[in-house]
């Protein structure tokens, strides 16, 4: 598997994403922002970080680098595309995906680990996670509060879009469980042709035993898993 | 040619930092505050040749596409 991990100034999680791929026996390899072809990977990931100093607003200038119209194609003809934190600020500021990232609601930054409850189990994104299983996962952010108008939402959550959410040890998806007001408790969403995800928790640090938890390996594995059975799909000639 | 925008939150998405504000506001005795709402001002200097409509048009476009998100802001153009 090869993983192309997109590079902005100011992105700060690209080694993390890279170490967590190779952790799991994969390739990655770093794109510039500069860039405008992706080098053919099987998936791409868009690290946390600050890009551009997160001027003007979280992800708003990322959106205009060269490499994300490559993002964009690679998207479009069903490629698997996650954004982690900063990544998923820059795909909602995009219109990859829906909604906005705007500042948490206690205005501290959170660097926590917190449960996610996995809304879909469906997707290429979370389809190795066993029922019923919560994710321990770490955030790190202070603008991770998603907002979308109602008509938005309910598209969300009639289409299984949402994939992961904010819940206490019991899995119920309290105010308290929601470590910065998003709405539904929403920590995670997918396009409607679910091959692009973006989420605020931090999967690439979550990959090892000695960070505290390996649930982040369900997420990368999940699209491990999906690409290796289309491959293994015969082609329609 | 000077275009000044004005970014405010729309009604609809929390705005912590306004209420926060407000909160400080009324710590420090002013007194009468309903409430604060806190955005961003951005000034563009055009060209002295520029053409007010088009400028208008191309200012409408970034604020649409860039400058503001209108998932959460609204904004204001004034040209002077």
């Amino acid at each position: 598997m090869r993983f192309a991990i997109i590079q902005f100034p100011a992105s700060n999680c690209d080694q993390d994403c890279v170490h967590a791929a190779r952790v799991l026996g994969h390739h990655a390899e770093c794109v510039w922002h500069k860039e405008t072809a992706l080098n053919n990977p099987d998936a791409v990931i868009i690290p946390g970080g600050f890009s551009y100093g997160d001027y003007l607003r979280c992800g708003a200038i990322a959106r205009f680098s060269p490499v994300m119209q490559a993002v964009r194609q690679f998207a479009e003809a069903g490629g698997l595309v996650i954004g982690i934190c900063n990544g998923f600020q820059i795909l909602c500021e995009a219109g990859l995906l829906p909604g906005a990232l705007v500042r948490n609601r206690d205005l501290q930054f959170h660097c926590e680990q917190v449960l996610l409850r996995v809304g879909n189990r469906h997707t290429p994104f979370t389809c190795q996670v066993p029922p019923d299983r919560l994710l321990k996962i770490p955030i790190a952010h202070g603008e991770g509060c998603y907002f979308a108008d109602e008509p938005t939402l309910a598209r969300l959550e009639a289409g299984g879009r949402i994939l992961w959410q904010y819940c206490d040890v019991n899995g119920e998806l309290t105010d308290r469980a929601n470590p910065n007001g998003s709405l539904l408790n929403i920590a995670g969403i997918c396009n409607e042709n679910r091959n692009v995800a973006g989420l605020m928790p931090h999967p690439d640090r979550a990959c090892e035993d000695i960070l505290g938890s390996t649930d982040g390996r369900l997420i990368l594995d999940s699209m491990v898993h999906t690409i290796e059975q289309a491959r293994a799909l015969p082609r329609a000639s | 040619m000077k275009a000044k925008i004005i970014i405010t939150p729309k009604k609809a998405v929390l705005d912590p930092q306004g209420k926060t504000v407000q909160n400080a506001l009324e710590h420090m005795g002013c007194q009468g505050v309903a409430a604060v709402h806190v955005g961003k001002y951005i000034e563009i200097e055009m060209a002295p040749d520029a053409d007010c409509a088009q400028a208008r048009q191309a200012l409408e476009q970034a604020c649409h596409r860039f400058l503001s998100n209108p998932i959460i802001e609204d904004y204001t153009i004034a040209l002077e």
